[in-house]
C-alpha cells in the first residue's frame, strides 16, 4: 500500500510535470506577444522589447520553461539582471518561491493573486460539495429505493429539469428573488471566517453555493440512483436475502456500499475541478474567486496568470486522483490487494 | 419414511406453484402450476433449459419475490406450514435457518467487500444470538467441514483470494451454518471444471447424510442428477413434463423433452459411442407458449399423435406406464416403443441393443403399443443400427 502510493506521487510529479510543459509549449505558441499589452497602442518596438526581456519572454521555450521552474522552487527576479540589480534594485519585482510567474497586468506575484482569490474558490467548493453529496446521494437513492413510484418519479423528473437549467440562469434567479426581491438573505457578498465567523462566512457563501450545488445535485441523484438500482440486483444482494438479513441491512451493509464506491470516485474528480474555480457562478454573483481571475486574465491576455491557474488545477485533479485511488483502495479489498 | 410416509408428511410439498411477471408485454409466466415433494434427506433434481423457470420455482421457495413484482400462488408447505401465507417478517427468519440457497456463480454471489468469515458469522448471527467470537468459531469449523485448508487464516481472506471451488465450498458452509433442513443448490457446479464438480458434489451428498438435510439441486447437467438425485422433475416452459424417481426416469423416460436432454448430455452412460444431439429449435415464449403441448414445435414426435392432439390439447401431469411414482405431460401412447426403437438408437446403439434384448421378453407391452410402433418403426429404419434392426425384425 505504501509503495503504491509513494508510486502513485511520483508518477502524480512527472504528470505535473509533463502538465506544464504542455501549457507552457501552448502558451508559447499564442499569437499574441504579452508584452504588446504593456505600454498601450503607441509602444515603440524598443519598449517591447525591453519589456519582453525584463518579463523573459525574449528566450528560448526550454529556457523560459527551466525559468519557470526555477521559480517555483526558488523564487525569482524580474527582470533577472545581475547588473540592474546593484545599480536600480527598485526596478526589480521581486517574486519569492514558489513563483509562478509575475502579472504584468496586475503588477503582481501569480502566487500572490491565486493566494488571495484561492480561499474564496475552495469555500465555495466546500459547502457546494457538502450540499450537492448530502441532497444528490440522499435523493438518489430514495429514488432508487422507491424505483417506480411517484416519488421516484418526482426525483427523477425534478433532477432533469434542474439539470437543463443553465447555471446563470439558477444564479441570476436566486440572486435577484431570494437575496434582492424577498430578502431572505444579506446581498451575497463575501465573507472570511476571520471577519464573519462561520456563520457569515457560510451565510455568505450559500446563494452561489446552492447555484453550484444544483447542477452537481441533480447530475448526482440521476447517478446515485442508477449505481444503487444496479447494486440492488447484484448476486450478492440476493444472497444477503437468502441468508435472512433484515431488508434494512441487505439495503445498507449490503448494496449501498458497492454503490457508492464509483460515486466517491466521481465526486472526488468533480470537487477537485471546482477547486480551480466556479467560473460561471463566481461572475453571476461577483466574488473574487480563482474563476474570475481566469476570466479576467483571459480577457487581458494576462499568460502568466493563466498559466499559473492551468497548473494549479492540474494539480488539483492529479492529486484529487491519487486521494480517490488511495479511497478506493480503502474501500474495495480486490483493489488493495492486487 | 417408511411405509407410513404418505403424501401429507412431505417435508417440503410444493402445490400448484405459479410464479407470474406482470410485464409490458403481457404476464411471463416463469412457473405455471408446479407441484413436487420431498422428503427429509432427500434430494430432488429439477433439469431443463435455460430460461424453463427453474431459479424463479426455487426463489420462490426462500420468498425471494416478495417485494417485487412477481404474483406467487399456491402452496409451499414446509412441515405443514404453508410458507406463501407467513408475513414477510417471518419468512425472512425462515430464510437461511430453515431454507438456504447456494448459486451458481460463488464469486458473484458473496460480497467483495467482506471477508469470507465476516458473511458467515452474518449469516450465523442473523439467527443465533451469539458473539462475534462465538459466530467466528463457528464460521472456522464450518470453513473446515467443507474442506478449506487453514480454514483459521482463510477466515479472514475475501472471497476473490479463494479459487472458484473454495468460494463454492464457503457458499455451502453459508448455506448451511444453521443447519437448514432444507437446501437449495442452483446450479452450484456449473461455474466450476469438472474434477472440482465432482468434489463439490460429493461434498454435498456427506453434508446431507450428516444433518439429514432435504436438497433440491438445480442443474441443466443429467449427470448431475443421476448421481446425486433421488427424484427428477424435468420442468419446460414453466411446467413440470416428467417427474419421477431418478433411476425409474433415466432409464425409462416417456417424454420426448427428456429424450431430448438425455441425447444432449455426454456422460449420462459414459459411452463412447453415444452422440451428442442438441435439441432442436429454442425454448419457447413464456409470454405466448406454443398452443397444446408446449414442446410441440420442436418434437419430432408429435406426428404420432392421432388428431393433431399436440397442437390443441394440452396434456396433462399423468402417471406413465411404469405406474404411480413417474408421471408425464405427453399425448404419445407408446413411448417407450418410440423411445427404444427411434430415440436410444440414435444416440446410444450399444444401450439401444442391450435394452431390445431385455425388452423381448415384455410381449404384453409390444401388444399394446402394436398398432402405433408400425409407423414408428419404419422411421427408425434407415436410422438403427443393424443389430436393433434385426431384433426388430425378429419380433
Ligand atoms: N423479474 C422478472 N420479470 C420478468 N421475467 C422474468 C423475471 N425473472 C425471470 N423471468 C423470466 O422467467 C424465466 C425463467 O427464468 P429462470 O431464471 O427461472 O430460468 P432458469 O430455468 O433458472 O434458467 P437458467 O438455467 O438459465 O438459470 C425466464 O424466461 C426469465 O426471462
Ligand atoms: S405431447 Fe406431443 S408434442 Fe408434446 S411431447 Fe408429447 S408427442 Fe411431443
Ligand atoms: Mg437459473
Amino acid at each position: 500500500m505504501f509503495a503504491y502510493l509513494v508510486r502513485r506521487i511520483i508518477g502524480g510529479i512527472v504528470l505535473l510535470i509533463v502538465m506544464s510543459l504542455v501549457t507552457f509549449a501552448l502558451f508559447f505558441a499564442s499569437p499574441v506577444n504579452p508584452a504588446d499589452f504593456s505600454c498601450g497602442k503607441n509602444c515603440s518596438p524598443a519598449q517591447k522589447k525591453q519589456t519582453a526581456a525584463a518579463l523573459g519572454f525574449d528566450d528560448n521555450f526550454f529556457n523560459q520553461w527551466a525559468d519557470f521552474g526555477k521559480g517555483v522552487f526558488v523564487g525569482r527576479d524580474f527582470p533577472d539582471d545581475p547588473k540592474l540589480r546593484e545599480t536600480a534594485p527598485e526596478t526589480i519585482a521581486h517574486c519569492p518561491a514558489p513563483c509562478l510567474g509575475y502579472s504584468r497586468e496586475r503588477t503582481a506575484n501569480v502566487t500572490s493573486l491565486i493566494k488571495e482569490t484561492l480561499p474564496v474558490s475552495v469555500s465555495l467548493a466546500i459547502l457546494a460539495f457538502i450540499i450537492w453529496i448530502v441532497g444528490g446521494v440522499l435523493f438518489g437513492v430514495i429514488a432508487a429505493l422507491r424505483r417506480g413510484t411517484i416519488i421516484d418519479r418526482g426525483l427523477v423528473g425534478i433532477s432533469l429539469v434542474l439539470y437543463a437549467f443553465p447555471t446563470f440562469f439558477v444564479g441570476l434567479l436566486l440572486y435577484k428573488f431570494v437575496a434582492i426581491k424577498w430578502g431572505w438573505v444579506d446581498i451575497p457578498r463575501y465573507e472570511t471566517i476571520a471577519d464573519g465567523g462561520i456563520t457569515g462566512w457560510a451565510s455568505s457563501l450559500i446563494l452561489p453555493a446552492i447555484t453550484l450545488a444544483v447542477f452537481f445535485m441533480a447530475a448526482y441523484v440521476r447517478m446515485t440512483r442508477a449505481y444503487v438500482i444496479e447494486s440492488l440486483s447484484e448476486d450478492y444482494v440476493r444472497t444477503a436475502r437468502a441468508k435472512g438479513l433484515p431488508a434494512r441491512a441487505v439495503t445498507f451493509k449490503h448494496a449501498l456500499r458497492a454503490a457508492l464506491t464509483p460515486i466517491v470516485t466521481m465526486a472526488g474528480l468533480d470537487f477537485a475541478g471546482l477547486l480551480g474555480g466556479a467560473i460561471i457562478t463566481e461572475s453571476v454573483f461577483n466574488y473574487p474567486g480563482l474563476g474570475k481571475l481566469a476570466v479576467q486574465a483571459n480577457r487581458d491576455y494576462d499568460l502568466p496568470t493563466l498559466v499559473g491557474l492551468v497548473l494549479l488545477l492540474a494539480a488539483f485533479v492529479i492529486i484529487a486522483n491519487i486521494i480517490v485511488d488511495v479511497l478506493y483502495a480503502v474501500i474495495d479489498p480486490r483493489v488493495r490487494l492486487s | 419414511m417408511s411405509d407410513t410416509s404418505t403424501k401429507h408428511d412431505a417435508f417440503l410439498r410444493v402445490e400448484d406453484l405459479r410464479v407470474h411477471f406482470p410485464t409490458a408485454d403481457g404476464v411471463v409466466k416463469a412457473t405455471d402450476g408446479l407441484s413436487f415433494e420431498l422428503a427429509r434427506g432427500k434430494t430432488l433434481g429439477i433439469v431443463g433449459e435455460s430460461g424453463s423457470g427453474k431459479s424463479v420455482s426455487s426463489s420462490a421457495i426462500l420468498g425471494l419475490h416478495r417485494g417485487t413484482r412477481a404474483q406467487v400462488s399456491g402452496q409451499i408447505l414446509l412441515e405443514d406450514v404453508d410458507l406463501l401465507q407467513l408475513s414477510d417478517e417471518e419468512m425472512r427468519r425462515r430464510r437461511g435457518l430453515d431454507v438456504a440457497m447456494i448459486f451458481q456463480d460463488p464469486l458473484s454471489a458473496m460480497h467483495p467487500y467482506y471477508t469470507v468469515g465476516n458473511q458467515l458469522v452474518e449469516a450465523y448471527r442473523v439467527h443465533n444470538n451469539v458473539s462475534k467470537k462465538a459466530a467466528r468459531t463457528r464460521a472456522i469449523e464450518m470453513l473446515e467441514r467443507v474442506g478449506i485448508p487453514q480454514p483459521d487464516r482463510r477466515v479472514d481472506d475475501y472471497p476473490h483470494q479463494f479459487s472458484g471451488g473454495m468460494r463454492q465450498r464457503a457458499m455451502i458452509a453459508m448455506g448451511l451454518i444453521n443447519n437448514p433442513g432444507l437446501l437449495i443448490a442452483d446450479e452450484p457446479t456449473t461455474a466450476l471444471d469438472v474434477t472440482v464438480q465432482a468434489q463439490i458434489l460429493d461434498l454435498l451428498q456427506d453434508l446431507q447424510r450428516e444433518f439429514n438435510s432435504a436438497i433440491i439441486i438445480i442443474t441443466h447437467d443429467l449427470g448431475v442428477v443421476a448421481e446425486m438425485a433421488d427424484q427428477v422433475l424435468v420442468m419446460y416452459a414453466g411446467k413440470a413434463v416428467e417427474y419421477g424417481p431418478t433411476k425409474e426416469l433415466l432409464v425409462r423416460p416417456e417424454m420426448p423433452y427428456t429424450w431430448g436432454l438425455l441425447s444432449s448430455v455426454p456422460d449420462v452412460t459414459a459411452d463412447t459411442d453415444s452422440k451428442l444431439i442438441p435439441i432442436p429449435g429454442n425454448p419457447p415464449s413464456l409470454l405466448n407458449p406454443p398452443s397444446g403441448c408446449a414442446f410441440h414445435p420442436r418434437c419430432p414426435h408429435k406426428d404420432k399423435v392421432p388428431g393433431r392432439l399436440c397442437w390443441t390439447v394440452q396434456p396433462e401431469l399423468v402417471p406413465g406406464r411404469q405406474g404411480m411414482g413417474h408421471l408425464k405431460r405427453c399425448h404419445l401412447p407408446d413411448p417407450d416403443q418410440v423411445y427404444a426403437l427411434e430415440v436410444l438408437p440414435e444416440f446410444d446403439p450399444e444401450l439401444a441393443s442391450e435394452l431390445a434384448q431385455a425388452r423381448i421378453p415384455d410381449p404384453a407391452a409390444d401388444a399394446a403399443a402394436g398398432p402405433a410402433a408400425g409407423p414408428a418403426a419404419g422411421t427408425a429404419a434407415g436410422t438403427a443400427t443393424p443389430d436393433t434392426a434385426d431384433e426388430r425384425d425378429a419380433q
